[in-house]
C-alpha cells in the first residue's frame, strides 16, 4: 500500500527539482523548513524524528535539499522522510505545509484490530505492520 | 446663560421629554447625529425600507428604539434608570446606492445592554421585535461591529482551523469531503459502504446531510456504528486520519448529548449539528465539543429563508459572526461556482470573517465595519453544493486553502464508482496546490494543469469528461451595494 499522508501523496513521486520548488515556496513565505523521518508512519505518530532543527535562516532551497540528501544517505529506502514548514505568524504558529519526499522500498501498511465490546460496539486500534514485529530502527 | 438658568432649561426639557403621550422616536433620544460610537459599543447596520410617507430618520430612530429601550409611548419609569446610556443611538442614515426608498441606518448599542457570551440575548435584542414593526415595509440586518470587549466574552470555535489541521495531520491544502447520497433511504450498512469507499479513495471527510437524523430506514445508532467501522477501515487502508461528520441533531438537548456521547465513545473525531437547532443549543454543543476534543461541524440548514433576499432579514455575514462567537468549527459559507446562491465578493467577505484575525472594512465585499477577532480561533469555511473536480482551479483561486471542499455528487456520481470519484478529486486538488506553489497562474492554466494530472489518473480524466460542461450561471440576489471605484493613477 502507499500511505497518503502529506499534501502530495496522490501525485507521482516528486523529483528533486519539484521538491526544491515547493521548499522555495515555503521559504519565500517566511516559513522555517525542517526534515523529519520515521520507521513508524502510524497516522497518530505525530513526532517523527527531526533531522536537525528547522532551518530558520536558510534562504535557498538548495540548502534544505543538501540536508535532505544527507538524511537520505542514512535513512533513504528504509524510512519515510517528509519536509515540514512552520509558520510563526500570530494566530497560526504551526505547520503550514508538509509532504513526503521518500518512502521505504516496501510499505506494508496497517492492521485494524477490532475488540468487540458491549452491544454492537467495537474498539478500533490501528497498528503498523512494520512496528508490530520489530523494534525501532530495524523495521524496514 | 447662568448655571441656574441652564439647569432650569435642562429640567424643563426633561419634563417635556417625559410628559405622558406619544412622541416621535427621533425626539426621544434615539436619533443622535452627533454621537461618536465608543470602542465598546456594539454597532448594527440596518437596511431600512420605511412605509410610504414615513421619514427615513424617524424610521431609523424607531429601529434604534424598538431594538433597545423604547415602547410605543413615553413611560415615566425611564426616569428611574440611566436611560441615556441604555437607549440605542441611531447616529447616521445614508441612502442605499441605486435603491430609492431604502436607507442604511447605523445604530450604536451600549455594551451593558447585552449578556456576556449569549447569542440568544444579542439576537433577541437586535432582531427580536423590530422586524415586524408596522411603519417599516422591510428591514435587514446587514452587518454588526462586535467590540473586542464583547468578543472576549465568548469561547469561540471549540477547535479552530489550526488545531483541526494538527489533529488531522493535514496541512497546506484544502480538506476534501463529500455528503453521502442519496441523503435519505440508505440503511446503516449501505450508508457505511459509501463512507468507506469515499474515504479509502482519498477524501478526508464524509458527511451526513442536514436531514439525516434518526428515521425509520436508518436509526442513528446504526449509522454511527457502521460509519465508524468505515472510518477506521479507511484509516488503516491509507495510513491517514479520516473522519465522518455524525449529525447529532435531534428533538431535544438530551437526545443530542446522548448521540454526541456515543460518537465520542466510538472514537469519532467530528460531530455535526444543524443551524435550525437554535443559537443556545449550538453554544451548548460547542461547550460539549470543547470538553470532549471534538470538531463541531455546522450545517447552515434554513438560513436562506432569511439571508437571501436583500430587502428583509439577516445577512449571512452576521450569522457568520454569530457562529464564530458561538463556537462552531466548520460552517457552510458558499462556493460561488456551485449550485447555491453566492456572489463572489459577498462570499469572500464571509470567508474573511471566518478565517482572519482582523477583518478591515471593505464595502465591495459587504463588510461595513472593521472587525477585530482578538485571537478568537478561526472557523473553517465549507464549500458544498454542485461543485466538481473540473472547477478545482477556480475554487482554490476564490476560496484559498483553508476550506473544506465537498464534492458529493462529484464523488458518488463518478462513472467508475465512489473510490474513483474520490481519487479524481484528490488528485485534482493536490495537482492544483502543487502548481500554485510552483508559481503557476492556476486561474488561467487550470484546465491544462488538470489535463496533465489526468494523464497519470484515469478517474480524473473520466471526471473531467463527465462534468466538463456543468455550470450554474445564475444572477445572485445577495450582492454588495458598493462597487470598487477605479481611480485614475496620479
Amino acid at each position: 500500500m502507499r500511505i497518503t499522508q502529506g499534501a502530495f501523496s496522490f501525485l507521482p513521486d516528486l523529483t528533486d527539482e519539484q521538491i526544491a520548488k515547493q521548499i522555495q515556496y515555503c521559504i519565500d513565505k517566511g516559513w522555517a523548513v525542517n526534515i523529519e523521518f520515521t520507521d513508524d508512519p502510524h497516522p497518530r505518530n505525530t513526532y517523527w524524528e527531526m533531522w536537525g532543527m528547522p532551518m530558520f535562516d536558510v534562504k535557498d532551497a538548495a540548502g534544505v535539499l543538501f540536508e535532505l540528501n544527507e538524511c537520505r544517505k542514512t535513512y533513504g529506502g528504509r524510512n519515510y522522510i517528509r519536509v515540514t514548514a512552520f509558520d510563526s505568524t500570530h494566530t497560526w504558529e504551526s505547520v503550514r505545509l508538509s509532504f513526503i519526499t521518500d518512502r521505504p522500498a516496501e510499505e506494508p501498511g496497517f492492521a485494524l484490530d477490532r475488540q468487540e465490546v458491549d452491544g454492537r460496539n467495537v474498539r478500533y486500534t490501528t497498528r503498523s505492520y512494520a512496528a508490530m514485529s520489530r523494534p525501532e530502527g530495524a523495521r524496514y | 446663560m447662568t448655571t441656574t438658568a441652564l439647569e432650569t432649561k435642562t429640567a424643563e426639557k426633561k419634563r417635556d421629554r417625559y410628559s405622558a403621550g406619544v412622541m416621535e422616536y427621533r425626539k426621544m433620544g434615539y436619533w443622535q447625529p452627533d454621537y461618536e460610537p465608543k470602542d465598546t459599543d456594539v454597532i448594527a447596520l440596518f437596511r431600512v425600507t420605511p412605509q410610504d410617507g414615513v421619514d427615513p430618520i424617524e424610521a431609523s430612530a424607531a429601529v434604534a428604539g424598538e431594538s433597545s429601550t423604547a415602547t410605543w409611548t413615553v413611560v415615566w419609569t425611564d426616569r428611574l434608570t440611566a436611560c441615556d446610556k441604555y437607549r440605542a443611538k441611531c447616529y447616521r442614515v445614508d441612502p442605499v446606492p441605486n435603491t430609492p426608498g431604502s436607507w442604511f441606518a447605523y445604530i450604536a448599542y451600549d455594551l451593558d445592554l447585552f449578556e456576556n457570551g449569549s447569542i440568544a440575548n444579542l439576537s433577541a435584542s437586535i432582531i427580536g421585535n423590530v422586524f415586524g414593526f408596522k411603519p417599516l415595509k422591510a428591514l435587514r440586518l446587514e452587518d454588526m461591529r462586535l467590540p473586542v470587549a464583547y468578543v472576549k466574552t465568548f469561547d469561540g470555535p471549540a477547535t479552530g482551523i489550526v488545531v483541526e489541521r494538527e489533529r488531522l495531520d493535514k496541512f497546506g491544502r484544502p480538506l476534501l469531503g463529500a455528503t453521502v447520497k442519496p441523503k435519505l433511504g440508505l440503511s446503516g450498512r449501505n450508508y457505511g459502504r459509501v463512507v468507506y469507499e469515499a474515504l479509502k479513495g482519498g477524501l478526508d471527510f464524509t458527511k451526513d446531510d442536514e436531514n439525516i437524523n434518526s428515521q425509520p430506514f436508518m436509526h442513528w445508532r446504526e449509522r454511527f456504528l457502521y460509519c465508524m467501522e468505515a472510518v477506521n477501515k479507511a484509516q488503516a487502508a491509507t495510513g491517514e486520519v479520516k473522519g465522518t461528520y455524525l449529525n447529532v441533531t435531534a428533538g431535544t438537548m438530551e437526545d443530542m448529548y446522548e448521540r454526541a456521547e456515543f460518537a465520542k465513545q466510538l472514537g469519532s473525531n467530528i460531530i455535526m449539528i444543524d443551524l435550525v437547532i437554535g443559537y443556545t443549543a449550538i453554544q451548548s454543543m460547542s461547550k460539549w465539543a470543547r470538553r470532549n476534543d471534538m470538531i463541531l461541524h455546522l450545517h447552515r440548514a434554513g438560513h436562506s429563508t432569511y439571508t437571501r433576499q436583500k430587502s428583509h432579514g439577516v445577512s449571512f455575514r452576521v450569522i457568520t459572526k454569530w457562529m464564530r462567537l458561538a463556537g462552531v468549527d466548520h460552517i457552510h459559507a458558499g462556493t460561488v461556482v456551485g449550485k447555491l446562491e453566492g456572489d463572489p465578493y459577498t462570499t469572500k467577505g464571509y470567508y474573511d470573517l471566518c478565517r482572519e484575525d482582523f477583518v478591515p472594512q471593505n464595502l465591495a465585499h459587504g463588510i461595513f465595519f472593521d472587525q477585530p477577532w482578538a485571537s478568537t480561533r478561526k472557523l473553517m469555511p465549507v464549500a458544498s453544493g454542485g461543485i466538481h473536480a473540473g472547477q478545482m482551479h477556480q475554487l482554490i483561486d476564490l476560496l484559498g486553502e483553508d476550506v473544506v471542499l465537498q464534492f458529493g455528487g462529484g464523488t458518488i456520481g463518478h462513472p467508475m464508482g465512489i473510490q474513483a470519484g474520490a481519487q479524481a478529486n484528490r488528485v485534482a486538488l493536490e495537482a492544483m496546490i502543487f502548481a500554485r506553489n510552483e508559481g503557476r497562474d492556476i486561474l488561467s492554466e487550470g484546465p491544462e494543469i488538470l489535463k496533465a494530472a489526468a494523464r497519470h489518473c484515469m478517474p480524473l480524466k473520466q471526471a473531467l469528461d463527465t462534468w466538463k460542461d456543468v455550470t450554474f450561471n445564475y444572477t445572485s440576489t445577495d450582492t454588495p451595494d458598493f462597487v470598487p471605484q477605479v481611480t485614475a493613477a496620479e
